[in-house]
């Protein structure tokens, strides 16, 4: 990193780079430095402002301030296709393909004026699948094609229109281990012909297997960048988290010995027909008890929570305080009084376009205070809503606001409450304080951590390792549908957590 | 609920908006096909006769019945396109079961109306379930069996038909089932159809079943958003079924004024095109009761007003249908238009409410 | 649902029908229509006419279905066709009677494409839902249709507000040589190979351009769909509209070219019934938009599919119109047989169907064996049956555009 102030090998220079969206500073001062034909690593925890970063870079959207530097010539894109025409390309983390194309198809999309779209094109694509060492056929369909192969389609069409610059945006959040090996190799293959990489990540060790430089970005702004050689995991991840973050700190424990929620050799085949989604999952929850559940993202968490839900139908059992309730619907498990705080708050937590007393019976609509009879109380539903709003401080002008206009920690606040209320023995909260501004996941901690030592039985799924460690009793880690190791959050630390994930080794 | 002005204004904006397009484009359909734009303004809104207003009220009450058909659908994103063949065929069954008069009086009256139900829920349950055990479109089946009701109310029709008659129809039905009407109107030849209280109920049990019911808000939040119904626990595949067969079910209300007040029988002259009118209807109503209500009245008057055209002005009463139309097109653009304006509005209202009350900045990703 | 759906498609392989299988499904299609009408004894189950009726009766519905394919392939559902068709008759009718049926069809491409366009502006520009704009279009459509007319051809020698004057038709022509070779074989009653004159004789006498004409753009939009830049780009626009976006397609003006041309198609479907009737009248197009989409759908939206589905309406409706009862109570014959074989190919691997069909099978070979003939409703009804039991029984199998029906806004990308 001594010469990056000469422009012939410096291939992008962000600097003083400013971004807000309304009540929100996504960026504030960034400044990197890419070297050409590096791998350059941007790390941060969810919500930084690392993603914002790149769609400024890729021309997705427009910084409010500072200034873009692509090859020693600053630059101002407006559009995508303006970041394509200085040789930037971005493989966004959810692909931009279209399954019922082929390959070829695909790529040309949008470039035909270069080779056409016809045997010149596919000549072209066979010529960049040979010197990076990719193995496509262009004339398959998309759809027939599995995750890592979707990646390189999508890194080849980015090649394709000449990019010497590629940004991936958590490449490896959707790959299995040997897919993210056979991905770091692609990678070093693009290096070594000339080809710049900026890798946005939050896993540690993978950025320091691959990259060159590393620069970590928190709340906005960059900390500082490093180079991996002489840098631990340890290191990286307090710079990435600093010291200012609340933590969620480990309180004594109130697990008691009545189990209130048993999983038993829960299995869940893929309809896809793949490799199954779950394998013999078992574990119980105590009453009193927070079981996180840590991994790598996409490896059956989604899944065992939907099985649990009963949204998924599986095979073994299902538990709830002592009953079999594997065969009952999502309704009669709520009512049983299962929370739920759904991963996909806007999704499958909301209806966006419902006022907050509406969404407060969501999920509920077959209990008190939201049901008389066949009929709806809506005497009942408000007054409940506005008792949810005052106590955990939903900031909403009104119950009759709809869902859509409130900020995501206050959407969050709402499902927390609601998820709360009608007296639940089980809390499924899955990423409960993904995207939510520090003060509601300071907040959304405490009524956790609350309600545990009431004696809820909580089951926590999370990416945030800090959360992960500082809310269980018990820590499971899943990798590829299966639960692999079981950690005590009092003694594991981020780092090996981490690699935990990763299937390398179950500490004790 | 607090009333919220600016919202009321907004939604009562757009279809008043979309009336001053509709005047606007057929006026100039009318000036350039050379035709006096003048006289016919005054024509459709000239005062409607004693004989025009019962006229209006029988047709609005029709049209009332087919919209909220066709809104129970669309309140769960279901397109029952089939409103229409829903309710010739029940029409078609209840008016010879009616011809058959097995009970006496008002009770053959009943008993056709419930079978008229019956009739319509079924043809419309084969789409529902299609649609949730095979996975087809409910917008392409529903068509398809549109004509394949017509075809079997025409084979059946000639089947039962009086044998040596002109118009070929069922059987009339007996003069103790035949329903007189109520004159509600002062001065008016006719009457206002007995079964209107058939839309009065249907519309009531509409309201009070998708605002003030736990099926309702299943209903509405399927509509809304189908995965937090299911993560709410809301069997989607069940309530498609079940709106589907309502839908149908009101569909075959639909015949039942004409039917017991007017036609007596079910003949190659009974009215046809219902079910679609119904489907712009219930657009231009928002497929809420009131607002149903209300684009119905206007669509009858339109049309009943429109029949002194060709005599007043010498124009086609047709031009009304393209009035109808872009009507209904203007309002679904507005419609949407307010609905972007008005999420864009609350945010920022919510956005600056709390940056008034400086929350902690939130990163976002 | 979707996910039963999505389960289907990855599960299923998809066969192309290479050129020798098509011809070969064909002469399997004539050898059994010629077992058919030796063992009934219907004589129109394949005769020149009944071809040539058919062909007649198709046109329209295939160039419906393609103008569905159109827009559809560019994510764009068409409920508005029999609208579009309707605009199309009267532009026919009205420039045909003035200036001659040429000009007739230039007038049904643009007012169908006008219809189009404005299908095009509250789906696209306005991002309406499209069902709603389709619905709303057909009323349009018709009031306006009737409404011109009224205006158009009152007062003309032979027209009035529901019909328009004469149209003077296109001239037709036969292919020499090959029509009356193929003619006089198929007056010999020769087993098979007048059944195959029949079908030639039918397909080569009494053309017009019009219909060539027609026919040429099935070939014409497959190779503009499917290998020029611009039908990639259309067809992006129907896969993954966001996947077009991010890389640089401009999708509103894609789906705008898409939806009008489709709307020309319509019209010109309504063209060809002009043509036919030597007239436009009030209710010409008696819902073949819908049959037109329906053969689309049966087609798998696809250009061939889509050909053969109209191709197969269009012969059931000629069926019905030459001694209907009796070929059509032939032809239940032919479907109860195919039926209780495709339910013993099946017996193996997928029982419930299996048994489906064999119960339909036999119920078919009931009504064949007690009834003399099948009533004209009925035959009605064979595409809308038809299509409803393709899409109950296969639409695993079917793919249509997976981005078709969604509203898509710009920005939606990235």
């Amino acid at each position: 990193m001594n010469d990056t102030s000469e422009p012939n090998t410096t291939a992008v220079r962000l600097t003083d780079i400013g971004k807000r969206f309304p009540g929100v500073i996504a960026n504030d001062q960034v400044n990197v430095t890419v070297r050409r034909a590096t791998v350059h690593a941007l790390v941060g925890e969810n919500g930084a402002g690392k993603s914002t970063l790149m769609k400024i870079l890729y021309g997705v959207q427009k910084p409010d301030s500072g200034t873009i530097e692509v090859d020693g010539r600053q630059v101002s894109f407006s559009s995508p296709s303006d970041a394509i025409a200085a040789g930037i390309g971005m493989v966004f983390q959810h692909f931009m393909l279209a399954d019922n194309l082929t390959v070829l198809e695909n790529v040309v999309l949008g470039a035909e004026k270069l080779h056409g779209s016809g045997d010149r094109a596919r000549d072209r694509i066979h010529e960049l699948a040979r010197s990076y060492g990719f193995d496509l056929d262009p004339d398959r369909l998309v759809e027939d094609l599995g995750v890592g192969d979707r990646q390189r389609v999508e890194i080849l069409k980015v090649l394709y229109r000449g990019a010497h610059t590629i940004i991936l945006d958590e490449p490896t959040a959707v790959l299995v281990p040997q897919e993210v090996e056979e991905l770091f190799d692609n990678l070093r293959g693009l290096k070594a012909e000339g080809v710049t990489v900026i890798f946005i990540s939050h896993k540690l060790d993978e950025v320091l297997a691959i990259a060159d430089d590393v620069t970590v970005i928190r709340r906005g702004r960059t900390v500082t960048t490093v180079d991996p050689k002489h840098t631990t995991a340890r290191q990286l991840a307090e710079l990435m988290v600093g010291s200012e973050l609340p933590s969620p700190s480990t309180e004594s424990s109130t697990v008691t010995d009545v189990v209130e929620l048993s999983v038993h050799d829960l299995s869940l085949a893929d309809p896809l027909g793949g490799r199954d989604l779950l394998t013999d999952v078992s574990f119980d929850i105590h009453r009193g008890e927070v079981v996180g559940i840590a991994g790598v993202e996409g490896n059956g968490q989604a899944e065992l929570v939907e099985a649990i839900m009963g949204m998924r139908k599986g095979t073994g059992t299902v538990g709830l305080s002592g009953e079999d309730i594997s065969g009952w619907s999502t309704a009669r498990r709520r009512e049983a009084g299962i929370g739920y705080i759904p991963e996909d708050r806007q999704r499958h937590g909301l209806l966006l376009d419902a006022p907050l007393w509406e969404n407060r019976m969501l999920g509920h609509q077959t209990r008190e205070p939201n049901r008389k009879g066949p009929f709806i109380d809506r005497g009942g539903a408000r007054s409940d809503t506005e008792r949810i709003v005052a106590a955990y401080d939903v900031r909403t002008p009104s119950i009759d606001t709809t869902a859509r206009a409130l900020s995501g920690g206050n959407q969050q606040k709402l499902i927390v409450g609601r998820e709360m209320s009608g007296d639940p023995v089980v809390l499924i909260a899955s990423h409960p304080t993904r995207g939510v501004d520090v003060g509601a996941q300071a907040a959304i901690w405490d009524y956790i951590k609350t309600a545990r030592r009431e004696g809820l039985a909580v089951l926590l799924i999370s990416a945030d390792l800090d959360e992960l460690i500082g809310l269980s009793d018990t820590i499971h880690v899943m990798l590829r549908g299966r639960l692999v190791g079981t950690v005590d959050p009092q003694t594991v630390t981020p780092q090996q957590l981490g690699s935990a994930m990763t299937g390398a080794e179950v500490p004790a | 609920m607090r009333f919220d002005a600016r919202r009321a204004v907004l939604t009562l904006a757009a279809p008043l908006l979309a009336i001053v397009v509709a005047i606007i484009v057929t006026s100039l359909v009318l000036a350039i096909a050379g035709d006096p734009v003048g006289t016919v303004w005054s024509t459709i809104f000239s005062k409607p006769k004693p004989r025009n207003v019962v006229n209006i009220l029988n047709q609005g009450t029709v049209l009332y019945l087919s919209a909220l058909a066709a809104a129970v659908g669309f309140r769960m994103n279901l397109f029952n396109i089939g409103v229409d063949g829903q309710y010739r065929l029940a029409a078609f069954v209840a008016a010879y079961v009616a011809g058959e008069a097995w009970l006496p009086g008002k009770l053959n009256v009943l008993f056709s109306i419930l079978v008229a139900v019956a009739v319509g829920a079924l043809w419309a349950g084969i789409a529902g379930l299609l649609k949730v055990t095979r996975g087809v479109s409910e917008v392409i089946s529903t068509i398809m069996l549109n004509s394949i009701a017509t075809a079997l109310v025409a084979y059946f029709l000639r089947q039962v038909a009086q044998k040596g008659s002109n118009n070929i129809h069922t059987t009339d039905i007996p003069l103790s089932s035949q329903l007189q009407g109520f004159s509600l109107i002062p001065n008016a030849p006719n009457n206002v159809y007995t079964l209107s209280v058939l839309a009065v109920l249907a519309g009531i049990f509409f309201w009070v079943m998708l605002n003030r019911t736990v099926f309702g808000f299943n209903l509405r939040a399927t509509g809304q958003s189908e995965s937090a119904a299911v993560a709410s626990g809301v069997n989607v595949r069940k309530m498609v079924v079940v709106s589907m067969l309502i839908s149908g079910g009101i569909a075959g209300l639909i015949g039942m004024p004409l039917l017991f007040g007017d036609a007596h029988n079910y003949g190659l002259t009974f009215q046809t095109g219902l079910g679609f009118a119904g489907i712009l209807v219930a657009l231009l109503g928002r497929n809420h009761p009131v607002g149903i209500a209300f684009a119905a009245l206007l669509f009858a008057f339109l049309n009943e007003q429109s029949n002194a055209l060709q005599l007043k002005a010498g124009v086609s009463n047709d031009i009304v249908n393209i009035m109808l139309g872009v009507i209904v097109l203007s309002v679904v653009i507005a419609y949407e238009l307010v609905r972007r304006y008005n999420n864009a509005a609350e945010q920022r209202k919510v956005a600056a409410q709390l940056a008034a009350s400086r929350q902690p900045e939130e990163v976002a990703a | 649902m979707t996910q039963l759906l999505d389960k289907a498609t990855t599960t299923v392989r998809k066969v192309r029908p290479t050129w020798p299988v098509v011809l070969l499904l064909i002469a399997a299609g004539i050898l059994l229509l010629a077992l058919l009408r030796v063992i009934t004894g219907a004589e129109d189950v394949a005769s020149s006419g009944t071809v040539r009726a058919a062909v007649r009766a198709a046109m329209p519905l295939a160039l419906a279905g393609l103008g569905g394919l159109w827009s559809e392939r560019s994510g764009v559902v068409n409920i508005g066709l029999e609208g579009m068709m309707i605009m199309g008759t009267f532009g026919a009718g009205w420039a045909g009677y003035q200036w001659g049926m040429w000009a007739g069809v230039g007038f049904a491409l643009l007012f169908g494409a006008i219809a189009g366009l404005l299908h095009a502006l509250v789906t696209v520009g306005f991002g309406v839902d499209h069902i709603v704009s389709g619905v709303a279009i057909n009323i349009i459509a018709l009031g306006a249709a009737q409404y011109l007319a009224g205006l158009a051809f009152t007062g003309h020698p032979g027209g009035g507000p529901t019909q328009s004057p004469p149209v003077r038709p296109l001239s037709t022509f036969d292919i020499p040589g090959i029509s009356n070779l193929a003619q006089s074989l198929a007056d010999k009653h020769w087993f098979f190979v007048s059944d195959l004159g029949a079908l030639v004789a039918g397909l080569t006498t009494q053309l017009t351009f019009l219909t060539i004409g027609g026919l040429l753009l099935f070939p014409l939009t497959w190779f503009v769909l499917w290998r020029t830049t611009f039908g990639l780009r259309v067809r992006s626009c129907g896969e993954s509209p966001a996947a077009a976006e991010s890389l640089g397609v401009n999708v509103y003006l894609y789906k705008y070219i898409a939806v009008i041309i489709s709307g020309s198609m319509a019209g010109l479907a309504g063209a060809f019934l002009v043509q036919d009737a030597s007239v436009y009248r009030e209710g010409q197009t008696g819902g073949r938009g819908y049959i037109g989409l329906a053969a689309m759908i049966f087609g798998n939206w696809r250009p061939g599919g889509l050909l053969a589905g109209a191709g197969l309406f269009g012969y059931t409706d000629a069926l019905r119109l030459r001694s209907g009862g009796q070929s059509v109570h032939a032809l239940v014959l032919l479907l109860a047989v195919l039926l209780l074989f495709y339910a013993i190919y099946l017996l193996r691997t997928r029982r419930n169907q299996a048994v489906a069909g064999l119960a339909m099978g036999v119920g078919l070979l009931a009504i064949y064996l007690f009834t003399d003939t099948i009533p004209g409703d009925f035959t009605g009804m064979t595409p809308y049956l038809t299509t409803l039991l393709v899409l109950a029984l296969f639409s695993q199998r079917l793919r249509m555009p997976k981005a078709d029906g969604q509203v898509y806004r710009k920005g939606a990308a990235g």
